[in-house]
């Protein structure tokens, strides 16, 4: 099996869908040529041509106002934002356009062939904008998929599942991981699906929800946690609109314990609809309060950014207070 | 008045064509018919060496970037007459608001190369506490607004800063810079026509380099470029050779009187050359051919004021290398201090979110200072803010 970053899975992935049906349509800022500032891209133009691959002008907003169209018209488009941090130009086309075109319409029109990939997240000395996680702006969208992959496995599995799904989906691809990540990733074409969660490790003491990159974190954490006899249970939520509501609540049934981890800002944060929809589920069944380690609710630092984090010593704390509660 | 023709006629934008206003030529001499500005040889001289210290800047920075000593850097070079021109015409009290590339027109406005470190290092003297990456300069005192990365968003605030000059009526103006890619966001769009209807005081200047990172401007937009958009707007327009300070110089200086004795906006296309990459983390020769720029560099900008002013004996061949020699030292000596310069202080981490901190973010901020007490030699600038031991020396991990 070849051995893939998380680019090239994702690179696989659209030469796979690019080729395999000539609707998918891949575009975005420096997407052509190019093949997009982080490289996603590479060679598509090459292979698929001009009229299939493309760069667009510098306009977020017009880029998925056209996807949206093209999605109605029966395409299948695959448009990229190059920083999550520069979607917000387009946020009135995703929220009012992309998510209410089937329910508005009576389903006579839909935009499902759409998906939007986007880079999120910080590590990366980014600062301000090019650092954030926006995905709570989008799960409050009925409507519209939000998925997130946390590695290279992952990512071609979920990406192929995104395109072919009969909803649009945001796809937000853990940018810190894009190089790093590497793994095991088969050639062929496979697909994961979406809305389901996955258990990467069982344990009975403790659950652990995550996302993207802050798995590789939460992995970390649990580390720490184990070699101090705590046995840990480790879910990567995957999808988080919709989210596996049951596969989380299984689990802090057996564990009665919940830490839920990401890197944007607590209040409004994602964490808590997770936390409010377990206690109303498990609430006889809770062994302490459910914590949630996240960024502060600041925008995103730069120089502080080590400060800043969810770091796997934040949650590494967080375990031992649930646990010694 | 509408006028009716009763066959009909398709109009396309050819029937307009658009001069460049240029002055001098590569070789630093006045176009046959051209008029010098006025411009005596204390401002020209000011202007030029503005040029020159920001390409010196840009050089070094870069070169710091490679080595690892900074974690981001976008140059200018090839730029420098079109904001170092635009911004000697104005008053140094109109406001700015640039895009990310226009380090020139605060080298001309007095910011110091210490002040430019002190932000490029994100340390306790950076103005913006060490929250945005390198190149996020801005200065009150020279009304230069703190750079936003993304793009565009600063173009419509140019009309509504210029909009509230305009009712203090102390004779202001804004001039915002701006890419031809960054052109394409609606928020430009939006800018023009807003001024234009509420007959504002703004200066558009479109640096159009020909590049929005990898894409060519034949893929930004099917028109003549930027400035026939301002007939839509019933603006006035000049586009102008951006590698010419002078005609820059004079059309700006021309542009402001339309903008503040007239309250009407104007917009400025300046055709120039991104010579260097976009920034530190790219790389052009995946998209462009260095015949490409080798053509551009024979119209390097600086070296065509360079001769103007040599020619007019306001400027010497030992002033230029005696400058550069000066200006190269200062910015390894400057380096050099911001580099060892303290990070802001801790609790920068919270302050200005909001005018006063929120009870739940002082809790936050409480929680962590306990955590980072738990684990001093994990958070070492944090730690050494609130006064712990920190075993190790190695506090910059993390650049990109």
């Amino acid at each position: 099996m070849p051995t893939m970053n998380m680019l090239q899975a994702i690179n696989n992935a659209l030469d796979i869908a690019m080729a395999e049906d000539e609707k998918v349509i891949c575009f975005g800022e420096d997407v052509g040529v190019f093949g997009g500032v982080f490289r996603a891209t590479s060679h598509l133009q090459e292979k698929y041509g001009k009229a299939r691959c493309f760069n667009t002008p510098l306009v977020e907003q017009g880029i998925i106002g056209f996807a949206n169209g093209l999605a109605a018209q029966g395409s299948v488009p695959v448009a990229e934002i190059q920083f999550a941090d520069y979607i917000f130009p387009a946020f009135d086309q995703i929220v009012n356009e992309t998510a209410k075109f089937r329910y508005r319409s009576g389903d006579l029109f839909n935009v499902g062939g759409l998906t939007i990939r986007t880079p999120y997240g910080g590590g990366i000395a980014g600062g301000l904008y090019h650092s954030q996680s926006p995905e709570a702006y989008f799960t409050h969208t009925p409507g519209l998929k939000v998925v997130v992959p946390r590695n290279p496995y992952q990512a071609k599995g979920l990406l192929l599942a995104s395109i072919r799904d009969p909803d649009p989906v945001l796809f937000l691809e853990p940018k810190r991981l894009y190089r790093a990540s590497v793994g095991d990733v088969p050639q062929e074409d496979y697909q994961l699906p979406i809305g389901e969660a996955e258990v990467i490790k069982e344990g009975t003491d403790i659950t652990l929800v995550g996302w993207g990159a802050q798995m590789e974190v939460i992995g970390k954490a649990v580390e720490l946690a184990e070699e101090q006899g705590i046995a840990c249970e480790v879910i990567d939520l995957r999808s988080l609109l919709p989210w596996d509501a049951d596969t989380v609540v299984e689990s802090v049934l057996k564990t009665g314990r919940l830490i839920v981890s990401h890197e944007a800002p607590l209040t409004g944060g994602f964490a808590g609809e997770i936390a409010a929809t377990v206690q109303e589920r498990c609430f006889l069944y809770l062994e302490s309060p459910i914590a949630r380690v996240t960024g502060l609710d600041t925008p995103f630092p730069l120089v502080l950014e080590k400060e800043y984090m969810p770091d796997h010593l934040k949650i590494f704390e967080a375990i031992r207070e649930s646990v010694n509660f | 008045m509408t006028t009716y023709a009763h066959q009909p006629l398709f109009m396309t934008g050819d029937e307009f064509s658009m001069a460049t206003f240029s002055l001098l030529d590569p070789e630093g001499e006045l176009y046959e018919g051209a008029k010098e500005p006025d411009l005596p040889r204390d401002h020209a001289r000011r202007l030029y060496q503005a040029m020159l210290a920001t390409r010196i800047l840009d050089e070094r920075m870069m070169a710091a970037q490679r080595q690892g000593r900074l974690s981001f850097y976008m140059q200018s070079t090839g730029e420098e007459a079109a904001v170092v021109g635009a911004t000697a015409a104005l008053d140094d009290t109109d406001m700015i608001m640039a895009q990310y590339r226009e380090q020139g027109a605060l080298m001309y406005r007095g910011f110091s190369i210490d002040e430019f470190m002190n932000q490029l290092f994100g340390n306790e003297l950076d103005y913006g506490k060490g929250r945005q990456m390198p190149i996020h300069y801005g200065s009150r005192k020279l009304h230069y607004m703190t750079i936003s990365s993304p793009l565009a968003t600063q173009i419509p605030q140019a009309t509504g800063y210029a909009y509230g000059q305009k009712l203090a009526g102390h004779g202001h103006c804004t001039l915002t810079f701006f890419g031809e890619g960054a052109a394409s966001e609606g928020d430009f769009h939006a800018a023009l026509n807003m001024a234009s209807v509420h007959q504002v005081p703004v200066i558009f200047f479109c640096r159009n380099n020909g590049y929005a990172i990898s894409t060519p401007s034949s893929e930004q937009f099917a028109a003549d470029g930027i400035a026939p958009r301002a007939f839509g707007y019933h603006m006035h327009v000049i586009r102008v050779d951006g590698n010419d300070a002078l005609a820059v110089y004079e059309a700006t200086r021309q542009a402001r009187q339309i903008a503040v004795e007239h309250n009407k906006p104007v917009l400025i296309e300046a055709m120039s050359y991104r010579l260097a990459a976009h920034s530190s983390s790219d790389d052009p020769s995946g998209y462009r051919a260095k015949s490409e720029e080798e053509a551009w560099r024979l119209k390097d900008p600086i070296l065509r004021m360079q001769k103007w002013l040599l020619k007019k004996g306001w400027w010497s061949e030992e002033e230029e290398t005696s400058q550069q020699e000066t200006l190269r030292r200062e910015v390894l000596d400057t380096m050099k201090r911001a580099e060892k310069r303290s990070p802001p202080p801790f609790d920068s981490l919270i302050t200005d979110v909001y005018a006063d901190i929120t009870p739940e973010l002082q809790r936050q901020f409480d929680q962590l200072k306990r955590h980072i007490r738990r684990y001093p030699e994990a958070y070492p600038r944090g730690a050494r803010s609130l006064d712990l031991e920190v075993n190790t020396t190695t506090d910059s991990e993390g650049d990109a």
